[in-house]
């Protein structure tokens, strides 16, 4: 996969996901996705960078365009913090399970609205969660 | 012999402030608009005479030095004001940097017999200039960002008003971003309203909301439940397609709340619920 073009943010309160989410916004536009797609992504990542703040306190993100099979770009968004890690990804991936008093909808919602969707999380060092979009995916 | 660039300058302190002046009514940046002739100088003044009082030769050698605290805080507070007036960072930096041309061009003429002394103290002077310039800046974008917040505020406060359509039905528009702190001054604005019109049927109009993720969601489902408990009915309009699509993969459940995809049509329902009926009127 050729990276493109990439921007890094950091998140440390609710007034930097506004400035993510609208960086993002432009990255979109910059390869022509559809509005549906946006907006899937826009969510997803939103859904991602709450968590991030909400639970390890902050972190960064990288925000990527790619190239991928079949020459069809896309966007790739790598969340990563040095928060306490999830001890059950499995579990955290379900609907409706929550440690907080949300809906439990974040990470499966997230998953759902994307076209690839990794996790990595070490309990006490941190978690990577790692986004793809493709333009018509 | 040895000179005390200090006391050179407390003795020529009239002729500093006249030739600072003289810098500063030149400069093609000087903002009339903005500050009359006779307030810049009770400002230029002001700054001068802290300067100068509190300079000696120990504070111009080390920067840091806490006698130098009262020309900070003068310097400050020029610099916020001059923010909140509208100043640009080159103007307001330029009112520090010309008092430099005046202080220089005095020592000059007071240490013209011995080069290498001038020197030495000019770059002192110029050192000590420089410091109050990067604290000068400093506040200034101190200054910018004090009223980014204050408008910041202030979008909040006018960003959620809450409107009688008809007898009995309140609709309150919401554009921008729903965090948690915006949806309490939303719900509260509501559910106030809804007591003090006594309507029964309250629309949230979420046309302008870029992106319904869970914990807006979350949100809405909490105002609608909120507004339910006041025995109102609460109708979510303006959900754009993308935002229905969105809503169904993240896998939300709004199958107990009423939605319409617009304005219009909330209102179409909120009539039929109070059994109103809109008619053309026929011309006979």
């Amino acid at each position: 996969m050729i990276v493109l073009s990439s921007d890094n943010m950091r998140i440390l309160k609710e007034l930097d996901m506004v400035v993510f989410r609208n960086r993002l916004k432009e990255f979109a536009v910059k390869i022509g996705m559809g509005l549906v797609n946006q907006t899937k992504l826009i969510t997803a990542a939103s859904e991602l960078s709450r968590n991030m703040l909400r639970y390890a306190g902050g972190g960064t993100v990288l925000i990527e365009i790619v190239n991928g099979p079949q020459r069809q770009n896309g966007v790739r968004v790598t969340f990563s913090d040095n928060g306490p890690g999830i001890p059950n990804i499995e579990q955290a991936m379900k609907d409706g399970f929550s440690t907080g008093k949300s809906l439990g909808l974040g990470l499966p919602g997230a998953k759902r609205l994307v076209s690839d969707f990794d996790i990595k999380s070490t309990v006490g060092k941190g978690t990577t969660i790692t986004i793809i979009k493709w333009k018509n995916g | 012999m040895k000179l005390d660039t200090a006391k050179i300058l407390q003795k020529r302190k009239k002729q500093i402030l006249e030739l600072w002046m003289k810098n500063q009514l030149v400069d093609f940046s000087l903002r009339e608009d903005l500050m009359s002739n006779d307030e810049l100088t009770v400002q230029s003044e002001e700054l001068v005479d802290v300067l100068l009082q509190t300079l000696s030769g120990n504070n111009l050698e080390d920067l840091q030095a806490s006698s130098l605290e009262a020309v900070h805080e003068v310097l400050e507070g020029i610099s916020i004001s001059r923010a909140k007036q509208g100043y640009s960072p080159r103007e307001t930096g330029m009112f520090v940097f010309s008092l430099k041309d005046a202080l220089l061009s005095i020592l000059a003429q007071e240490i013209k017999n011995d080069p290498v002394q001038l020197l030495d103290e000019s770059l002192k002077v110029s050192k000590l200039i420089d410091s109050l310039g990067i604290i000068t800046f400093e506040t200034f974008i101190k200054g910018r960002e004090e009223v980014i917040l204050r408008q910041t505020d202030e979008i909040t406060e006018i960003s959620t008003p809450v409107i009688r359509v008809w007898d009995g039905i309140v609709a309150m528009p919401i554009i921008g971003t729903l965090d948690s702190s915006r949806t309490q001054v939303v719900m509260e604005n509501l559910l106030q309203e809804i007591v003090d019109t006594s309507s029964s049927i309250a629309i949230l109009d979420i046309s302008g909301v870029p992106a319904v993720d869970s914990l807006v969601a979350q949100h809405l489902i909490k105002t609608v439940s909120a507004t339910r408990l006041m025995g109102a009915e609460c109708i979510i309009s303006g959900i754009r397609p993308e935002i229905a699509q969105t809503v169904v993969h993240l896998g939300i459940d709004l199958s107990g709340i009423v939605t319409k995809a617009s304005l219009a049509s909330a209102l179409r329902h909120a009539y039929a619920l109070l059994q109103l009926e809109v008619k053309k009127v026929v011309a006979k």
